[in-house]
């Protein structure tokens, strides 16, 4: 009996499984993709990309969860809490980012250091490895959600610090994952060659990783809890990893417009001076309220005033080079995602976070919508925007480096795609403007941030519209990100024509 | 182009020293702000105090000379009725912040003001005139962590805090993790915080 119940589980899974692999079948010669075109730093950068894509989707799914709770708030009480989605919404995103530039390091790996790959198996590993715990990761944020006040909580389930929920043993699984991926690159600019491009990437990912271990530390003291947990945050998003998009930058332009590598390099090098200099003590700013001594408000108001500049020069550095190119290049999608992560980052980081960034102004701002409105205008605008132009040149080359233009067949997708996307956060940001300016002034001046006071300000009818406008723009961003992803399948198909030879000056 | 000397802002090797220098120089001026950041916020020092601060009543009052508010501590006032050690005073500490952790809390409230917005901040939750009486609160305060949902305030917003299946052993550490917090000198936020001692 029980085994022939055994047998009949077996049975049917095995069927379900031929399903699913002929449905995949199906679902590749649709696509049909020749990964003969691929290096196999190439290939092995698709993968990631390919999760990255997945993840993003998954990202935007929950954020649209979270955004209705706000309207809705019994929509799935305690089956998925709000804090629940909120987690997925932003680990997703986290991890696909960083999926994207792992991609993108393996992709333009072989051709800045001129050989092939050291470490493709050590590399293939560890994606598959890293993926695992990933999904395993996720699994248990959905269905284990919390654990008891211990330890082992904190080990197995989550960690319960925003941004870096992730277990402690995804925690030591990342940074493993991470050394391999830090050892290939290494290795092959060693076995190949070194360039200025080749030196800043890494010592960035020598400072990306190590700071990633300032956050696997349990405390006590919540003041040295959160100090050392925006030792990972701030100095990963206004220094690090603002330097990785540089480098990936620098190296688009070469090989996108042709521009000078002596002037892409001497380009990067004022990036990183004016990011470090002014992003690494610019942490301060999140140092205003959290206990820490009063010199940071000086500190931290003057160095984040200035994180601005390297931003205004960056896209100084794109705009002049892709119009003294005349914008000849031979993968439109691309170009315009670059442009567009360009002033993304200008206004979302730039202009978005001096808004608030003044601890006189911060007093009302923080830890009101008004960050969520920054947060979203610049982590899309900063890196979303460059992984998706990725994304477009990876398929470009997956496709046998065929033209993509403005004109090809069903170029409205990536035009759409790109309009809904951008139209979508940015009118996400402006929703959430309005509610954050409505709560620093009734919740934080007026009512003085109590449990009441902050109802008032939740219940007040410019919040609630705001929670509504954000809700439809959530839609459409999601409506953008569909497109995109369709468009990212199909673009190219039944393209013939090469695209043309890119030559460096 | 042609061969006319570089000047030097435009010289790639001059920016490749400028980055290593800056970056160099702001970091050691980080380390060294951190040495001192992090001795001057252990807890037992004025801007962090010590766990057994729960034994106090705590006040957060505006200082007009200074303009901002900053948190009193006063006479004895024990946490559900019993003076503690340090020693235990951090135990019970200890636990409310991993429950706060494995509750996932930061997801819904802000701490000390950074973490989500669907829910209030927690910075001052302690002082907050929600808890109606200073005699009921202790009280009040774990019965609503038990159960956030029966307990439900809301202010007609219908926005409940659901249950998160918290212990009563947890549920009094967390509530001893927010009297401690309440301690800490945040620099004034949040501004204009009226607390449970202030007249109405
Ligand atoms: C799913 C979101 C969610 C999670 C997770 C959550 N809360 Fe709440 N919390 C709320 C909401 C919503 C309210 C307002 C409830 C009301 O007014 O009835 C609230 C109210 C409170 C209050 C009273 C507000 C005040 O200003 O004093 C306290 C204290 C509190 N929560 C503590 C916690 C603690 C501690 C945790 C973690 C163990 C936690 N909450 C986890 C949503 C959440
Ligand atoms: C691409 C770069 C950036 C990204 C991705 C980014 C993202 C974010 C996010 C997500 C938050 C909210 C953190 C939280 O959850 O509490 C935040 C907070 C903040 N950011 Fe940025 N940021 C960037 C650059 C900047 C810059 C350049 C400035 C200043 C000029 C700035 C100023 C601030 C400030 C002051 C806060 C604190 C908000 C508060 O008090 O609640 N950010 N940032
Ligand atoms: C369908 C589109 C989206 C919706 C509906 C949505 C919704 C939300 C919601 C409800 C929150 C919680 C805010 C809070 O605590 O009150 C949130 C947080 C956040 N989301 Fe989104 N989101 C969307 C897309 C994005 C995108 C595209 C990005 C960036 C690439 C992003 C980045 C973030 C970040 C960084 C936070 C944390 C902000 C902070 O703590 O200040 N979201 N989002
Ligand atoms: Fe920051």
């Amino acid at each position: 009996m029980s085994t022939n119940g055994l047998e009949g589980v077996m049975q049917s899974g095995n069927h379900a499984c031929a399903k699913i692999r002929a449905r995949w079948t199906e679902f590749s010669q649709w696509v049909n993709l020749d990964s003969n075109n691929l290096s196999d730093g190439q290939k092995l950068a698709v993968k990631y990309f390919t999760v990255a894509v997945i993840l993003f989707f998954a990202q935007i799914v929950f954020g649209m969860l979270a955004a209705t709770q706000f309207i809705y708030p019994s929509f799935l009480y305690e089956i998925l809490d709000f804090n629940v989605n909120r987690m997925v919404h932003i680990n997703a995103m986290v991890i696909w980012m960083l999926y994207g530039f792992i991609g993108c390091v393996y992709w333009l790996l072989e051709d800045e250091s001129k050989t092939e790959i050291v470490g493709l198996k050590l590399g293939n590993i560890a994606f598959w490895v890293l993926t695992g715990a990933v999904t395993l990761v996720v699994l248990v944020y959905l269905l284990v959600q919390i654990g008891p006040g211990k330890t082992s909580s904190l080990w197995l389930i989550n960690e319960g610090r925003e941004y870096i929920e992730a277990p402690r043993w995804a925690d030591i699984g990342i940074v493993v994952v991470m050394l391999i991926f830090f050892y290939n690159v290494v290795a092959t600019f060693s076995k190949g060659q070194w360039s200025g491009i080749a030196g800043v990437l890494t010592l960035d990912l020598v400072a990306l990783a190590g700071l990633y271990v300032a956050g696997m530390f349990y405390m006590t003291n919540i003041t040295h809890d959160q100090y050392w947990w925006w030792w990972v945050i701030h100095l990963w998003v206004e220094a690090t990893w603002e330097v990785l998009v540089g480098v990936i930058m620098a190296w688009s332009l070469m090989k996108l417009l042709g521009v000078k590598r002596k002037i892409v390099q001497t380009w990067l090098y004022i990036e990183v001076a004016l990011m470090f200099g002014s992003g690494i003590l610019g942490l301060g700013h999140h140092y205003f309220w959290i206990g820490t001594p009063e010199y940071w408000l000086t500190i931290g108001g003057f160095f984040s005033a200035l994180e601005p500049i390297p931003l205004v020069a960056m896209v100084v550095h794109a705009v002049y080079d892709s119009g003294s190119h005349a914008f000849k290049n031979g993968n439109h999608p691309a170009l315009a995602w670059i442009i567009a992560h360009a002033f993304g980052n200008f206004f979302g980081a730039g202009v978005w976070g001096f808004m608030h960034t003044l601890p006189q102004i911060n007093l009302y701002t923080h830890g009101t919508q008004w960050s969520a409105s920054h947060g979203h205008l610049a982590f899309f605008g900063a890196y979303a925007t460059i992984n998706i132009a990725f994304f477009y040149l990876a398929i470009q080359h997956w496709r046998g480096n065929v033209w993509m233009s403005g004109q090809s067949e069903n170029a409205w997708r990536w035009k759409w795609a790109l309009g809904l996307l951008n139209v979508g956060v940015v009118g996400m940001t402006i929703a959430l403007l309005i509610a954050g300016y409505e709560q620093s002034f009734i919740e934080r001046a007026v009512e003085g941030s109590t449990w009441a006071g902050y109802f008032s300000a939740q219940n007040h009818p410019s919040f609630q519209s705001a929670m509504i406008w954000r809700w439809f723009f959530g839609l459409v961003t999601f409506a953008g990100l569909i497109l995109l992803i369709w468009d990212l399948l199909t673009i190219g198909k039944t393209e013939t024509r090469k695209a043309q030879e890119i030559i460096s000056e | 182009m042609n061969d006319t000397p570089q000047p030097l802002w435009a010289s790639e090797a001059f920016w490749k020293k400028t980055a290593i220098w800056v970056t160099a120089g702001s970091f050691i001026v980080l380390v060294v702000l951190t040495f001192d950041s992090l001795s001057q916020t252990k807890a037992g020092g004025t801007r962090v105090p010590a766990y057994s601060v729960i034994n106090k009543k705590i006040d957060y009052q505006y200082q007009a000379k200074l303009f901002k508010s900053i948190p009193v501590i006063g006479e004895n006032e024990f946490l559900f009725g019993k003076e503690l050690t340090e020693e235990e005073a951090f135990q019970l500490v200890d636990l409310g912040k991993k429950t706060s952790q494995a509750k996932n809390c930061m997801n819904c409230h802000t701490l000390l003001g950074n973490g989500a917005y669907f829910a209030p901040d927690l910075t001052k939750a302690w002082l907050d005139q929600g808890w109606l009486s200073t005699q009921l609160r202790e009280d009040a305060m774990v019965k609503f962590l038990i159960d956030p949902e029966k307990n439900a305030r809301t202010f007609s917003s219908n926005r409940k805090m659901p249950n998160l299946a918290i212990t009563e052993a947890e549920a009094k550490g967390l509530v001893a993790f927010l009297k401690w917090m309440s301690s800490i000198d945040t620099n004034g936020f949040p501004y204009n915080f009226k607390t449970i001692y202030a007249e109405q």
